[in-house]
């Protein structure tokens, strides 16, 4: 049973304030607020994302730079709280095309509609957003999301690759565009989030994918839609985990486990690794997957440091692209962090380098190297030269490090899973809507050890 | 036009609310609109209404508007309609004067040929929350409920609860929750039926509280029509829905393992959902259901590893910490059942904190033999980390492992590769461990002191850290060999030491060090007992009082005192008692499992939720209420693991697990079947406390008497030798409620009190002590003289079964009426005899 449902900007500013049982005092967004800005300052901890003042819980999740409350009296489940304020704050992002604070500001009308009908007294309703549509009568007001800052998954199409229709994933799925007749499209993404580690000598110790098979679909007249998976693809896997050795290097994609949206009907899934559905309107995740098993990771990185005299030290930090030429990484970021008493850093960029800054960041005491762009199969090097203010003593190794890096790489995927063919159910012989699948990979924690 | 903030709202903080000029401006243009005929009035209109709803969400009292909105709330545009909706909603209660005057327009919507006006109207007519307009709800509610569209049905169906809350006897009267019954078990609309369990779980949930029939109509819910009716439609729900259905499964008792089985595999698919609160909520199914099960029970922690993992990968941040939680607790519950897992508990580079200290607490759980090793070298690469708070738990992590371990070898290599680290914090924290250790493991202190020895106290500023390295040197002060000298240096600084503690610390470690080494540290003894003399603290003045005074009394006691024979330790105390991780563990799916505490330590009474009430406790007062009640279960060593197999048993039953979880289907183990397996939880309770510690239940029991002046010399009458009961049953009220819907009245019967007794009887409390005597221990009790109500509960010594007592005592008759359930009806009727023996000796003693 859910008392109150708010948002608030990062300033603590109340964009949307509903009250559904009247029953949690005064003053809540503020409590929940302060609580939030100021949870363990001295430790500078973050705030957990459930958590009680004076038999109050707040629940919330951070969208959009945004902060999606909820307050409840009573002792719910937390998880889902925390799937509706994100499948909220997704039905929002249907409707309004781009979420952030000025597209919720604008039509906060709108919003207060959907709230409505979401919840009742409490009590959850519908969340999707073709129920939805029924009910809701205000008209949402675009905003441009050419000028803010893209965010969510879907985002990073837009960086970078000018094979994307870019504004596409930013309209709403509601409102009738401009020209008047709707573009009959489907978007199925392929988004990965790796997690590497490797230790100091270069091994892996650690890799898993989480991978997500995204859908946005913009047909109309709901038809069935039929997504073949690799054929060879197996799910579950037996003896124990992380025994990379087991895993055959015969190119068959094994994942650890899987779960599917409710509209995936998994009747022949067993058979040929069909998934079929009929997608309802908006944006959802069609399939979430996990593998540990064995695979390339696209990057090798490579981190040393060493002592070169009394109060220097020297860094090199090297990453290769170990993926094919076809495919290029955006947005790259290297940290690592280095002494606490590192008190300069002059770095030296490879020649002829590119698109490449570099940056010593004094308040967390990190070295910092972004790369807008790097092609598969090149090599980038990096030297820093650290100053200390007193001589180090012990280990340097154990004071620095671990490098961390961020990337994104559109139109490859580290687990090989592939969507072999999309058929959409055909109304008529004209019927031929635009289909587009993407893959991408994201650096979850992609970590280096010294 | 944009309808942003308007800018006096704007530039006003929300703390504060203002903006009066704003809503007198407001005011006025409403005012002419409201009879406005202009053929842009609607758009006005809209502008206004979303202005006023602007100020409204930014904090600004808008309810001095009240009047001129209700005049244009006159209005056919539905945008227009929900903003005025909206406003009325949050202003009726007060203004229930005008808010009389929205009702008019309201019930004519509630008869619109457009299924969504009217579902709107009626949802805004519930949500006046104003007592003196109930009479117009029941009307449309009644009507509501039996509309041709589902919406609107829907919507009546939580009206009911909204009308419950404004008027319980208005929402009873009219019968509502019969129709919301009958709706629930015929609707064709599946969030029509959500919603009718909704409100009847609220509406009865209350009314429990002064009525029998609604506690009985609490109980049809979890009847296995109802519980296998919806359950078989838990497709046809949206998610949300199915959460609370499968809470409803949770609670229900099945009669025999079939209908276990059967609801497994009917849910067996929902493990795969993508939505976690859907898996989360299948999986308290399973757990819940299995509980009686043991090999079974493993088998669905086998079962839900991997979709958890998943859902912990999948989401965003905050929904895999929910996750993370209930994982947690299963793996504090079962950690031998994760071991191989290990890996999925490692920290990545993007986890928010709160995350971390989460799995470091679960890697910790889960080292064992094989996997030491790995664990901790992953462990030791945190706490070089740039997140100190991180690298801290690390390093106690890696103690924590360090004293579960029966190889610590390495591990304390590590600890001491630490120290050489030279990082303040991280000293800090491993010399807090070393000493911890070192208690639990003295034949280690040689090493150990090696490396201690050469750490300068200049360089740990952190008291917990100087307090530990002062223990030493004055535990270990005849291997030491500076340690007299360390600790004079210390003590010459004594005005710059800020913390009492390591001021304590510093005045035992002197006296310890004075008894081994007495030529060398006798003058660090002066000054130290002369600082502590004049010493501003009132604790460390007084302990060097004691030292002074024991000391010119007999130096050997003083010895005695400072420097006793020690033996290692062998077990740290468990910060929480197994009986608080269970009622988390029967919470599984609520926020106790996020804060790791019962519902009932952060949830007011009137919140609990429907599963939590007790329909005829909440009459009564609850005698275990008192957490500090609650709570006081003796804390022994973790036992968790007995649900769950021993350990060689575990490993086979591991791989057995995961092979059957692959063809998804649950079978019983034949050997399974036999009645003799009854709820292992329970029996692993009472094995510990029959072998743990019999004699000191019953001393604490007798001690306690004495406390309360009842006559300890007599000894309690030696029950009859057909029964003995348990001296301290563990029963808590939730499962008190439970059996006592579930089981079958064994025996009903009226017996006397001795006239003395009725006479004594002044409060329950006095009869409730007596029974405690007797090992019957009392779980409700509640009355006026001359008539009294108390739930007993007592368990057979050496079983697990229980017996129940509902027992109204009347003073003037001298009279009793027992009713008597039991686990073991066989037994009944001996109880029987022991209680009505028991309870006819009160008064007497």
């Amino acid at each position: 049973m859910i008392s109150q449902f708010f948002v608030l900007s990062q300033r603590g500013d109340h964009i949307v304030f509903r009250d559904y049982r009247g029953e949690v005092p005064k003053g809540s967004a503020e409590i929940f607020f302060r609580k939030v800005k100021f949870w363990n300052d001295d430790e500078a901890e973050e705030a957990p994302p459930v958590f009680n003042v004076d038999g109050v819980n707040y629940i919330h999740v951070k969208v959009a730079g945004l902060f999606f409350v909820v307050t409840t009296m009573v002792n719910v489940s937390p998880s889902l709280l925390l799937e509706l304020l994100q499948r909220i704050a997704r039905v929002t992002k249907d409707y309004l095309g781009v979420l952030n604070e000025d597209s919720l500001r604008k039509n906060f009308i709108l919003v207060y509609e959907l709230l409505d009908e979401v919840i009742d007294f409490g009590y959850p309703q519908t969340t999707s957003t073709e129920v939805l549509k029924s009910y809701i009568f205000n008209e949402p007001i675009m905003v441009d999301a050419g000028r803010l800052p893209p965010l969510g998954p879907a985002a990073m199409f837009m960086q970078g690759t000018k094979r994307m229709p870019g504004t596409a994933v930013t309209k709403s799925v509601v409102a009738t565009e401009p020209g008047g007749k709707k573009r009959e499209e489907i978007f199925v993404d392929i988004i990965e989030r790796i997690s590497v580690t490797f230790s100091s000598s270069g091994y892996i110790l650690t890799s898993e994918i989480d991978g997500t098979i995204q859908m946005k679909s913009y047909l109309t007249g709901n038809p069935e839609i039929r997504l073949a998976l690799n054929e060879d693809l197996s799910i579950g896997r037996t003896g124990s985990s992380y025994d990379y050795r087991s895993s055959s290097g015969g190119g068959t994609v094994i994942l650890d486990d899987c779960n599917f949206h409710e509209s995936v009907h998994l009747d022949s899934f067993d058979i040929d690794r069909t998934l079929t559905l009929i997608p309802p309107d908006g944006e959802f995740a069609v399939m979430n997957y996990r593998m540990t098993q064995e695979f390339k990771p696209p990057f090798r990185v490579t981190a040393l440091i060493e002592e070169a005299g009394p109060s220097r030290a020297e860094v090199l930090l090297k990453i290769r692209a170990d993926f094919s030429a076809n495919a290029t990484a955006n947005t790259i970021t290297v940290q690592m962090p280095v002494p606490s008493y590192t008190m300069r850093a002059s770095f030296e960029l490879e020649a002829g380098a590119v698109g490449q800054t570099t940056d010593f960041k004094e308040g967390s005491r990190r070295l910092e190297w972004n790369l807008k762009k790097i092609v598969g199969g090149s090599e980038h090097t990096l030297r820093a030269k650290l100053t200390f203010s007193q001589e180090s003593h012990g280990n340097i190794t154990k004071e620095a490090g671990p490098v961390n890096m961020n990337f994104t790489i559109p139109m490859y995927n580290a687990s090989k899973l592939q969507v072999r063919y999309l058929q959409i159910a055909k109304k008529s012989k004209a019927y031929n809507p635009y289909r587009w699948v993407r893959y991408v990979t994201q650096a979850n924690s992609y970590v280096a050890r010294l | 036009m944009a309808p942003t903030v308007p800018s006096a709202a704007k530039s006003a903080s929300p703390s504060q609310p203002s903006g009066k000029s704003e809503v007198a401006d407001l005011k006025q243009q409403l005012r002419q609109l409201a009879g406005s005929r202009a053929p842009d009035a609607d758009d006005q209109r809209r502008d206004v209404f979303k202005r006023v709803i602007s100020c409204m969400t930014a904090g600004i009292d808008v309810s001095a508007a009240f009047g001129e909105m209700v005049l244009c709330s006159a209005t056919s545009d539905v945008v227009t309609k929900k903003m005025c909706y909206l406003y009325v909603g949050a202003h009726a209660r007060a203004h229930p004067d005008l808010a009389l005057l929205t009702i008019n327009f309201l019930q004519r919507d509630c008869r619109d040929q457009d299924p969504t006006i009217r579902g709107l109207a009626l949802r805004s007519l519930c949500s006046h929350r104003v007592p003196n307009l109930v009479e117009y709800l029941v009307t449309p509610l009644t009507t509501g409920l039996k509309d041709p569209s589902a919406y609107v049905r829907m919507i009546a169906a939580v009206g009911a609860a909204k009308l419950y809350h404004i008027s319980a006897t208005a929402c009873i009267d009219a019968d509502l929750p019969a129709s919301l019954k009958a709706l629930m078990l015929s609707d064709p609309d599946a969030q029509v039926v959500a919603n009718c369990l909704h409100a009847l779980q609220e509406i009865w949930t209350l009314e429990a509280a002064n009525s029998e029939a609604a506690a009985r109509e609490i109980e049809t819910l979890y009847s296995k029509p109802v519980v296998f009716y919806l359950l078989n439609k838990i497709k046809e729900f949206s998610e949300w829905a199915q959460c609370i259905v499968l809470e409803l499964a949770s609670k229900f008792l099945p009669s025999d393992n079939n209908e276990i089985f059967d609801i497994m595999n009917l849910l067996e698919d929902r493990l795969h959902h993508a939505n976690g609160a859907v898996v989360l909520a299948t999986i308290k199914v399973f757990l819940h259901l299995t509980m009686s099960m043991t090999d079974v029970h493993q088998q669905v922690y086998e079962r839900i590893k991997a979709p958890l993992l998943t859902l912990v990968g999948a989401g965003s941040p905050e929904q895999s910490y929910s996750v993370l939680c209930h994982l947690h607790l299963l793996v504090m519950r079962a950690p031998m059942l994760f071991s191989s897992d290990y890996k999925s508990f490692y920290c990545q580079f993007s986890d928010p904190s709160y995350v971390k200290k989460l799995k470091l607490e679960m890697l910790t759980a889960i080292a064992n033999e094989n996997n030491t090793y790995e664990i901790v070298t992953e462990l030791c690469e945190y706490a070089g980390n740039v997140d100190v708070p991180i690298a801290r738990e690390s390093i106690r992590a890696v103690g924590k492992i360090a004293l579960q371990q029966y190889d610590v070898n390495a591990i304390v290599d590590r600890l001491l590769q630490f120290l050489e680290m030279d990082k303040d914090y991280v000293t800090a924290e491993t010399l807090v461990l070393v000493k911890d250790l070192l208690r639990k493991y003295p034949q280690w202190s040689h090493d150990c002191i090696a490396v201690v020895g050469n750490i300068s106290s200049k360089n740990i500023q952190e008291p917990k850290g100087k307090a530990a390295l002062i223990w030493m040197l004055g535990e270990y002060s005849q291997d030491m060999h500076d340690a007299p000298y360390i600790l004079e240096s210390l003590v010459e600084n004594w005005d710059e030491e800020h913390s009492p503690e390591v001021r304590l610390h510093l005045l035992t470690a002197v006296m310890k060090c004075f008894f081994k080494r007495p030529p060398e540290t006798q003058k660090a003894l002066g000054a130290t007992l002369a600082a502590g003399l004049s010493d501003t603290h009132q604790d460390v003045h007084d302990r060097a009082l004691f030292y002074y005074r024991l000391l010119q009394y007999n130096p050997n006691v003083a010895e005695r005192v400072v420097n006793p024979p020690k033996q290692a330790v062998s077990v740290f105390a468990d910060t929480q008692s197994s009986e608080i991780k269970d009622r988390i563990f029967d919470e599984f799916n609520s926020l106790s499992v996020v804060y790791q505490k019962p519902s009932y330590m952060f949830t007011d009474k009137e919140h609990r939720g429907p599963f939590e009430y007790s329909e005829d406790l909440t009459s009564l007062t609850v005698g275990a209420d008192d957490p500090e009640n609650v709570i006081s279960a003796q804390r022994y060593q973790e036992n968790d693991n007995d649900l769950l197999l021993s350990t060689s048993d575990k490993e086979d039953n591991g791989t057995k697990g995961s092979n059957d979880s692959s063809t998804s289907t649950y079978n019983a183990p034949s050997d399974l079947i036999s009645p003799s397996l009854i709820s292992s939880q329970t029996s692993a309770e009472t094995s510990l406390i029959n072998t743990g510690g019999p004699t000191y239940s019953s001393q604490s029991n007798f001690s306690l008497d004495d406390l309360l002046g009842l006559g300890v010399t007599e000894a309690p009458a030696p029950p009859p030798p057909a029964l003995t009961l348990n001296s301290k049953p563990v029963l808590d009220p939730g499962t008190f409620q439970r059996k006592w819907g579930q089981l079958t009245l064994a025996l009903s019967q009226e017996c006397s009190l001795s006239p003395q007794g009725a006479a004594s009887l002044m409060n329950p409390q006095s009869l409730i002590r007596h029974m405690q005597s007797n090992y019957i221990q009392c779980i409700a009790s509640g009355g006026q003289p001359p008539n009294y109500k108390f739930f007993f509960y007592a368990q057979k010594d050496g079983a697990t079964a229980f017996f129940l007592v509902e027992c109204i005592v009347n003073t003037a008759s001298a009279k009793a009426q027992l009713k008597i359930k039991a686990d073991d009806g066989t037994a009944a009727e001996a109880f029987s005899t022991l209680f009505q023996s028991d309870l006819s000796k009160f008064g007497l003693s």
